[in-house]
């Protein structure tokens, strides 16, 4: 995504980023997706098919892994901070660390999935199971696509090629880091807290 | 793609960044235009594949126990028809308009992101491309164009692969769309073109742009349950193990029912835009048709279920969804009346954008009047999967959609091409049209009240279903004809057409102050708004009772300027882009052996990814060096006020060629100074 207008810049007639605009609606639509997705799983509850079902949930290890996802929004507004005062050092370190945190959540994530094809919670084993994996692996994998971003912030800012007036930058990276968090607290709190 | 547009566009002014117009230029471009052209001319082509596919339906089902075809072909053939004319017709040529028009209309020198929006076409072109190579590789996909499950998730063939991962890319190309024309509408807008002041059309886009920013990502969920259905075991449609078909038909529906008001809105903001032109007055009720227009969005997502009256929702659910039904049409018939009151006791001149807009009107509510009749469950009850309905959503969508997209193409083409279309021919082409139309799809409200069934191959003689079933087919084959004339206008005859001033019609809205063809940067100096229909303002004021007197003429404005504006560079990202993705794509399908195709194509992908976000767009391919002088002039017309002092109203657009650039006029047509020159 950049901007690349020649008449405004980045920025509209109205004043307005035309990317943070652009990554608003983008999230809107994002709200959708996971939207459909939960209320498939919903529908999809109860439908073990003779399979396992929400008893295998761990809620004390995934609310650890949920903490971590969420100090990651912590650390993610430290970083838009220092990105606003122009501290650049601060700013990597703070990215580095929320896209630590980040992965460490989807070790998490890679973690409880092997122990439930173990424990014989699968994919194509019952509706519950499809539902449950999709979903949480679409999420997975938002987390993973903000972990690129965040890298590749880190990177283009230590070559010096991070601009603020185009392309992503720390704000827009930020929009979306937050987004697929309050996703999380939401997925968390529905498909675990609700069902057991 | 290039026969489709005159050679005038592809004389840039030199220094531009398409000075070179080879096909090269075209693959790498990020102009607005072009990429409209583009869009429309794709759109077109895929139109006459539909059209094709619906004649040969249309040959089976001419006599009882019809042997053209056999029943697989004819799964085939509907089920491609009508996705195709949904995704690879009607949503793109709105997407041609769309990108054509918008920046040209709220007074932008392009859309918000010009290098997204060369992207959505690339996707878009190899999507449409994708889908319909399953023809070779094994059958066109046969489950219908909603793709039910399980049906389409139990067939063994790949062909629903390609249904479903096809429609995927396609809402990849119409979600960037959506986020580009949204924030573009929002962000770009010359100054003082406040929300109210902006034209109809531009609103209906808007709200088209939300529609698909809500509905996509629906049917996204639906398209990957089912493909993961048919390639990695999941079981969200497998009834036996507690999957629940029905699921699908909420998600498809909660995507169908917005996407057909995606599909109309367009349409209803041309005619918006052509019937006050050739009534001259504005547009009556112009708040009233902005509103009626969100309305209709808003409540297009709560009648989904009236898809589904038959699936056994309870009585609740279905009374539930009739009501909601039922009102959606009152903001539909607001419309209508808006409309009606445009042309009440206008100065109508019958040319052929007209025609087609009062075609639209006529057509589009006969098919609303049968959509009402839908919302009445038990009646609906009858009338499900039968050609009642058939002929209902062909009356709202090619009496309706498509007229319009004709009104458009006819209104608007005279500032592409800088001729207009001969209007004998337009005028063949509307009224054999509708004649056709009328002859093909009138008689399906009969054919499906006696009872048959859409989608089945045959049917057996002598049940009275006979004759209207030919004089469908004599139908279909005319509006065939009725494209010849068409074809021959934009073809042949279009570089012998008359020329067009930059104002061809006496227009009301932004484009028609510039020249035609745009200027490669649209505006000379970028507009200032005051009132809805600024232009017409300009040039019109009001005598006491109320008649409109032309108070200022304007010269003609050029093509070309002297001065340099900055545009965004061309670049081959995007198409990268597409091709790495329509190549896992393939390579999926063809799992395991296709795998190192997908590989590959997740190279080219991330390639292309790369390149777009280390890409200066405004020095990419590292050879326009020599126009970055001035980066950012262009918001501020003040101090561009100059350049205009020396206006001379003397070119045409006409002999416009390559070296007036040398010459060294700039004319501004809308002088927002206003009134110096009356
Ligand atoms: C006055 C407004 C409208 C009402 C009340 C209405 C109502 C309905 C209803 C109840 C059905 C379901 C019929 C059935 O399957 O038994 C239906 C089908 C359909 N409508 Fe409409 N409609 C309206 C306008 C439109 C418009 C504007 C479009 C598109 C431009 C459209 C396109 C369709 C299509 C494509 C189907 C059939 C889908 C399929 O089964 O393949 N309708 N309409
Ligand atoms: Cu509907």
């Amino acid at each position: 995504m950049s901007s690349e207008t020649a008449v405004h810049g980045p920025i509209g007639t109205d004043g307005a980023d035309i990317r943070k605009t652009a990554m608003w609606a983008f999230l809107g639509s994002e709200c959708l997706f996971f939207g459909s997705f939960i209320a498939t799983f919903l529908l999809y509850s109860d439908e073990t098919n003779g399979g396992p079902g929400t008893e295998l949930f761990d809620i004390p290890f995934t609310s650890v892994s949920s903490f971590v996802l969420l100090m990651s929004s912590l650390t993610m507004v430290l970083a838009h901070n220092a990105y606003e005062r122009e501290d650049k050092r601060q700013m990597r370190i703070w990215l580095v660390a929320t896209a630590l945190l980040g992965t460490v959540f989807l070790g998490g994530q890679v973690f409880e999935f092997t122990t439930f094809y173990a424990e014989g919670l699968r994919m194509d084993i019952s509706p519950f199971g499809s539902a449950f994996f999709v979903l949480t692996g679409f999420h997975g994998a938002h987390v993973a696509i903000g972990v690129i971003m965040l890298t590749s912030m880190v990177i283009m800012s230590r070559r010096g090629n991070l601009h603020s007036h185009r392309g992503m930058n720390v704000e827009l990276v930020g929009l979306y880091w937050h987004f697929v968090d309050i996703v999380w607290i939401v997925i968390f709190t529905v498909v675990y807290l609700l069902q057991v | 793609m290039a026969t489709l547009t005159p050679e005038v566009l592809d004389t840039e002014e030199p220094g531009s960044h398409e000075a070179t117009g080879g096909l090269w230029s075209w693959i790498t471009t990020v102009d607005h235009k072009r990429i409209g052209l583009m869009y429309g001319g794709t759109a077109m082509f895929f139109f006459l594949l539909g059209g094709i596919e619906a004649l040969f339906i249309r040959l089976q089902l001419a006599v009882p126990d019809g042997t053209v075809l056999t029943s697989d072909q004819y799964n085939q053939l509907f089920t491609m028809h009508g996705t195709t004319m949904v995704f690879l017709v009607i949503m793109p040529l709105a997407a041609a308009f769309g990108n054509y028009l918008l920046p040209l209309m709220i007074g932008a020198r392009d859309v918000a992101f010009p290098r997204m929006n060369a992207m959505s076409y690339w996707v878009f072109l190899f999507g449409g491309i994708f889908l319909s190579s399953s023809f070779f590789l094994g059958g066109f996909p046969d489950g219908g164009w909603f793709g039910y499950a399980p049906l389409s998730t139990q067939s063994e063939v790949i062909r629903m692969d390609f249904w479903a991962i096809g429609l995927l890319i396609l809402g990849i190309a119409s979600l960037a769309g959506a986020v580009n024309f949204t924030t573009t509408i929002f962000t770009m807008r010359a100054p003082g073109m406040s929300m109210f002041k902006m034209p109809v059309f531009v609103w209906m886009q808007l709200v088209v742009a939300f529609l698909l920013l809500f509905s996509l990502p629906v049917i996204t969920v639906a398209l990957f349950e089912v493909l993961f259905d048919r390639n990695f075991g999941t079981l969200f449609f497998d009834p036996a193990a507690g999957g629940d078909p029905i699921l699908y038909q909420h998600l498809f529906w909660l995507f169908g029912h917005p996407e057909v008001y995606i599909l109309i809105l367009p349409s209803m903001g041309i005619i918006s835009e052509v019937l006050p032109v050739f009534s001259r007055k504005p547009l009556f009720g112009y708040q009233f048709v902005v509103f009626a227009g969100a309305a209709i969005a808003l409540l297009g997502f709560g009648v989904w279920s009236h898809h589904m009256f038959t699936s056994g929702l309870g009585p609740v659910a279905e009374s539930a969804f009739s009501l909601t039904t039922m009102f959606i049409a009152v903001p539909t018939g607001i419309k209508i009346f808006n409309w009606i009151g445009t042309t009440w006791g206008g100065k109508i001149s019958l040319k052929t954008p007209m025609l087609f807009s009062l075609g639209f009107i006529a057509m589009f509510t006969i098919g609303g009047l049968s959509g009402v009749t839908h919302a009445v469950v038990p009646a609906d009850t009858q009338q499900t999967d039968t050609y009642y309905v058939v002929a209902h959503f062909h009356y709202v969508l090619f009496g309706g959609a498509m007229f319009g997209i004709f009104a458009g193409i006819y209104y608007w083409w005279p500032k592409i091409s800088g001729r207009y279309l001969s209007e004998t021919l337009g005028k063949w082409h509307f009224w054999l049209m509708l004649l056709g139309f009328n002859l093909t799809f009138a008689p399906q409200h009969w054919l499906g009240l006696q009872g048959m069934a859409r989608r089945t191959a045959v049917y057996p003689p002598d049940i009275g279903l006979d004759t209207l079933n030919m004089v469908s087919t004599i139908g279909a084959f005319t509006i065939a004809v009725s494209m010849l004339p068409f074809l021959y206008a934009m073809f042949v005859n279009s570089r012998k057409g008359l020329a067009a001033p930059a104002d061809a019609w006496d227009g009301r809205t932004l484009e028609w102050s510039i020249s035609s063809p745009p200027p490669h940067h649209n505006f000379h100096e970028v507009p200032h708004v005051e009132a809805i229909d600024d232009f017409w303002h300009q040039k019109y004021g009001e005598d006491e009772e109320g008649r409109a007197v032309r108070i200022k003429t304007f010269p003609e404005p050029s093509r070309y300027t002297d001065e340099y504006i900055h545009l965004p560079s061309p670049s081959y990202y995007p198409i990268m882009l597409a091709a790495g993705l329509v190549l896992m794509a393939y390579g999926f399908v063809f799992a395991p052996l296709g795998i190192p195709l997908f590989v590959i194509g997740a190279l080219v992908l991330f390639g292309g990814a790369f390149g777009w976000a280390q890409e200066d767009p405004d020095h990419p391919m590292g050879d326009h060096a020599d126009h970055h002088a001035d980066a950012h002039e262009g918001t501020e017309t003040g101090d561009e006020a100059q350049a205009g002092a020396d206006a001379s109203g003397d070119v045409s657009s006409d002999d416009v060629s390559s070296e007036d650039v040398k010459t060294g006029e700039v004319e501004v047509a809308a002088d927002e100074s206003g009134g110096d020159d009356v």
